[in-house]
């Protein structure tokens, strides 16, 4: 491949791919416990803005994303009050949160258009860095990556393994029978919404702090309708879930390789080529008879303790 | 008499416009296996639900082994050694027997010992589990003794069991009931909720009558009737259906006769239906029993028309019309009402009118070039209304506001109305009140003494022993031959149900 160095693609495909891995790993928790939480790009450029504007404001990028994981929750828990408290419908919250998010985000980022913030540092990691080939691609990226890699484990761990996981799961697959067995539904619920926004956030800041270091408006571009599309076709199972984001920052980060490298293909079919690709992967691993029974019963249902 | 295990006094409970619970006072013994009985809409479920935690009283006090007893919630209920089998399963189909079985425990150990616990007990019950399989794929029975294991793995001083029978065989329900006395045996009260009389007559030693939120009496069920209870129950004599002399014993012309029926089921887990013969005349009514989710929602289907079967596989009168949609066969006489009141023998947020056009349109005339003529079809369903005691403020009323028990008359009434001459139903009293019951059912003998024939699916055996002619069995998704109800007995029919799948009888301890 002419002008590519596959070492510089490889990790900068991890890099790529962070921001959606981070959403929709919160989308999965959220949606395995039964809630359809469409606000996941809203909340993610609510949360690059956020972190942007904290870093730029203490000069430090680690307080940029808590900044950023507020801010997504806070956006997360309007939406859990509208459809928890309030019964409102999740579809229309959500595609709601997602206009505002694009809204707010827009009018906080106003005055930090054109700011470039400095790089922050990577984990320093002696001996490991120094591995040939896999040094560079594994081992030199910042500490917000490896806990996104971190995450898929613990998720994995916590939803398969753990009591609180059983319990999450058992609300979203059937709430009425989670609640005549004494679990508080829309505590645990709220619980989920929660961390969810605050993935999305962190996401989102990812973008707006680690990749591109500067605060464009609507500079999430759907980023968080691929992280909800890959928790359907990921079969809610957070393994998968790594998979496609890593797929699709794959592609993203080849095709503008290709793009730069001068390559004969029409440069709107190589933009389009992550969606497309990764929609087609995931549509043919989500084809198999297991992961079809995979969805959560009550998923996007709303729950009301009547009596 | 054995020392008080739990004793209720003046629990109240009230919601918005309907007092649920009225100042409710009795004792459970210990080691007592005690019934509840009542009607729909008497208040046994708020007051179990109290018992369990799940809502606060609002008056009155429990006492539990003579320590003050009030938990706020499930788990302080499970703590104090209350546990509960719930009526409409409190199961998770994702998951499999052992998480279930963790959710509702306080402290499950790790799921390898849990499993091992699993195993041992439901053997020692006579109700053996395997803790690895996926809920979604068990049988109904299956499922109850998940519930019932999951109560009995912590060891439980009361079990409370809302209406545990009804999804279960004859012969399922005897194992339940040999395990049910073991467990008293050891020193458990059970308190027993049901309507079905003979069963609490059968069990239980003491019973407890509620009527309206309060308690019209108590009684030991073993010296009373089944008509007395039921008259306590109801507060009123009750008068059982009665058959014209000689209806259904000359055999009229065949009205309806189904062929070689098999098709596969257009829902998911449902059952497909298997070389299903039928020949059905004049004049009769023949009940097909059968435990749910045995093909009785997919034969009503392909008899209505809503599931089209090979050509040649329905006749009515001697037509085929196995191919013919709803309306074709509505307007040749075979009418058809569901077992699923709520969004699919009506549609709940339309009008009592809107719902009777919607399967009257064809026979009674309600359509005019092709607009709907309101005045006939507000005609037709007042006509319902008054013929069948449906108790609503009129017929402008949305289905969903009205009772179980009203709606069910309505949808049934509807299609009586429209002069079938071959009627399928399927589980016409389910959820509806002894009296309004007993009225569906007279209704349905009247229709068949007028000539038509009349198929009733239920899972109530004693409805199909009062009404039926003839009696077949459905199991998965096969039908038995049809046999005459005269003389037919409980155990017959449980054995034609398919027996008592892989249950043992739980053995009494040797000595």
């Amino acid at each position: 491949m002419g002008g590519i160095d596959p070492i510089l693609l490889l990790a900068s495909l991890m890099v790529a791919s962070t921001p959606i891995l981070l959403a929709a790993l919160g989308e999965l928790v959220v949606e395995r416990a039964g809630v359809l939480n469409l606000g996941v790009e809203g909340m993610m450029i609510t949360g690059a803005v956020c972190g942007f504007a904290a870093t730029v404001l203490t000069g430090s990028p680690w307080l940029g994303f808590v900044a950023a994981a507020l801010a997504g929750g806070v956006m997360a828990l309007i939406f859990g009050v509208l459809t928890q408290y309030l019964l409102s419908n999740q579809v229309a919250t959500g595609l709601a949160l997602t206009l505002f998010g694009l809204g707010l985000s827009a009018l906080i980022g106003q005055s930090y258009a054109g700011i470039t913030i400095d790089r922050p540092p990577s984990l320093n990691l002696p001996l490991l860095r120094d591995i040939p080939w896999l040094g560079p691609i594994v081992f030199r990226h910042d500490v917000i990556l490896y806990l996104s890699l971190a995450m898929v484990v613990a998720i994995w761990w916590f939803l398969t393994r753990s009591r609180g996981g059983l319990i999450l799961r058992a609300v979203g697959e059937n709430h009425d029978a989670a609640h005549a067995l004494g679990y508080p539904v829309i505590a645990i619920r709220m619980a989920a919404i929660t961390f969810g926004g605050a993935m999305a956030g962190t996401g989102g800041a990812y973008i707006s702090i680690m990749r591109l270091r500067q605060w464009t408006e609507g500079m999430t571009s759907g980023a968080g309708w691929i992280a909800l599309a890959i928790v359907v076709f990921a079969s809610w199972r957070s393994g998968r879930v790594l998979l496609g984001a890593y797929l699709f920052g794959g592609v993203t980060v080849l095709q503008l390789n290709l793009q730069g490298a001068g390559f004969r293909i029409p440069a709107v079919l190589l933009s389009a080529s992550p969606y497309l690709i990764t929609i087609i992967v995931l549509v043919l691993m989500s084809l198999s008879r297991n992961a079809r029974n995979a969805t959560p019963g009550n998923l996007g249902a709303t729950f009301h303790a009547s009596n | 008499m054995s020392d008080t295990l739990l004793s209720l006094r003046g629990l109240t409970k009230v919601y918005p416009a309907v007092i649920a619970n009225s100042d409710i006072s009795f004792d459970i013994g210990a080691g007592e296996i005690h019934a509840l009985l009542g009607e729909n809409g008497a208040g046994k479920s708020t007051l179990v639900k109290t018992i369990y935690g799940l809502h606060r009283p609002d008056a009155g006090t429990m006492t539990l082994n003579g320590q003050p007893y009030a938990p706020s919630e499930p788990r302080a209920a499970r703590a104090a050694g209350v546990a509960m089998v719930f009526q409409h399963f409190s199961l998770f189909d994702a998951l499999d027997v052992a998480e279930n079985i963790a959710l509702g425990m306080e402290n499950p150990p790790p799921m390898r010992q849990l499993a091992q616990r699993i195993r041992d007990v439901s053997n020692a019950y006579g109700l053996p589990l395997d803790p690895a399989r996926i809920l979604g794929d068990l049988s109904a029975g299956e499922r109850q003794r998940v519930e019932i294991i999951r109560c009995l793995l912590q060891d439980p001083r009361l079990l409370i069991m809302d209406e545990p029978t009804s999804v279960l065989t004859p012969q399922e329900v005897e194992i339940l009931f040999q395990t049910l006395r073991k467990l008293r045996d050891e020193g458990t009260s059970i308190l027993y909720i049901s309507h079905k009389l003979e069963e609490i007559r059968a069990l239980c030693e003491r019973a407890t009558i509620l009527r309206l939120g309060k308690v019209v009496g108590a009684c030991d069920p073993r010296e009373a009737s089944a008509r007395e209870l039921a008259e306590l129950m109801v507060g009123t004599a009750l008068k059982p259906p009665t058959r014209a002399a000689g209806a259904g014993a000359a055999q009229g012309e065949v009205a309806l006769e189904i062929r070689n029926l098999s098709a596969a089921s257009p829902r998911a887990f449902g059952t497909a239906l298997s070389e299903v013969n039928l020949v059905l005349h004049k004049g009769e009514v023949l009940g097909i029993g059968g435990v749910a989710g045995n093909g009785q929602d997919e034969l009503l289907l392909a008899l209505s028309g809503e599931m089209r079967t090979a050509p040649g596989s329905v006749l009515l009168a001697g037509e085929d019309v196995a191919q013919l949609p709803p309306n074709e066969r509505r307007a040749r006489g075979l009418l058809a009402a569901p077992e699923e009141r709520l969004g699919h023998a009506a549609v709940p947020d339309m009008t009592l009118i809107e719902n009777a056009f919607l399967t009257g349109a064809v026979r009674e005339g309600l359509e005019r070039h092709g607009f709907v003529d309101w005045r006939r079809t507000r005609g037709f369903a007042e006509k319902v209304i008054a013929t069948f005691d449906v108790r609503t403020p009129g017929p402008d009323r949305i289905a969903r506001s009205l009772s179980g028990g009203n709606l069910q008359k309505f949808v049934i009434g509807r299609e009586i109305l429209q002069d079938p001459v071959v009627l399928v139903v399927n589980q016409p009293t389910w959820g509806v009140d002894a009296a309004a019951a007993a009225a569906i059912r007279q209704a349905l003998l009247d229709l068949a003494a007028k000539g038509a024939a009349v198929i009733v699916v239920s899972q109530d055996l004693d409805e199909l022993m009062e009404i039926a002619d003839r009696f077949a069995a459905l199991n998965a998704g096969r039908l038995s031959g049809s046999v005459p109800v005269e003389g037919l007995t409980i155990g017959r029919i449980g054995l034609m149900l398919g027996g008592a799948h892989d249950m043992e009888v739980a053995r009494a301890e040797a000595g």
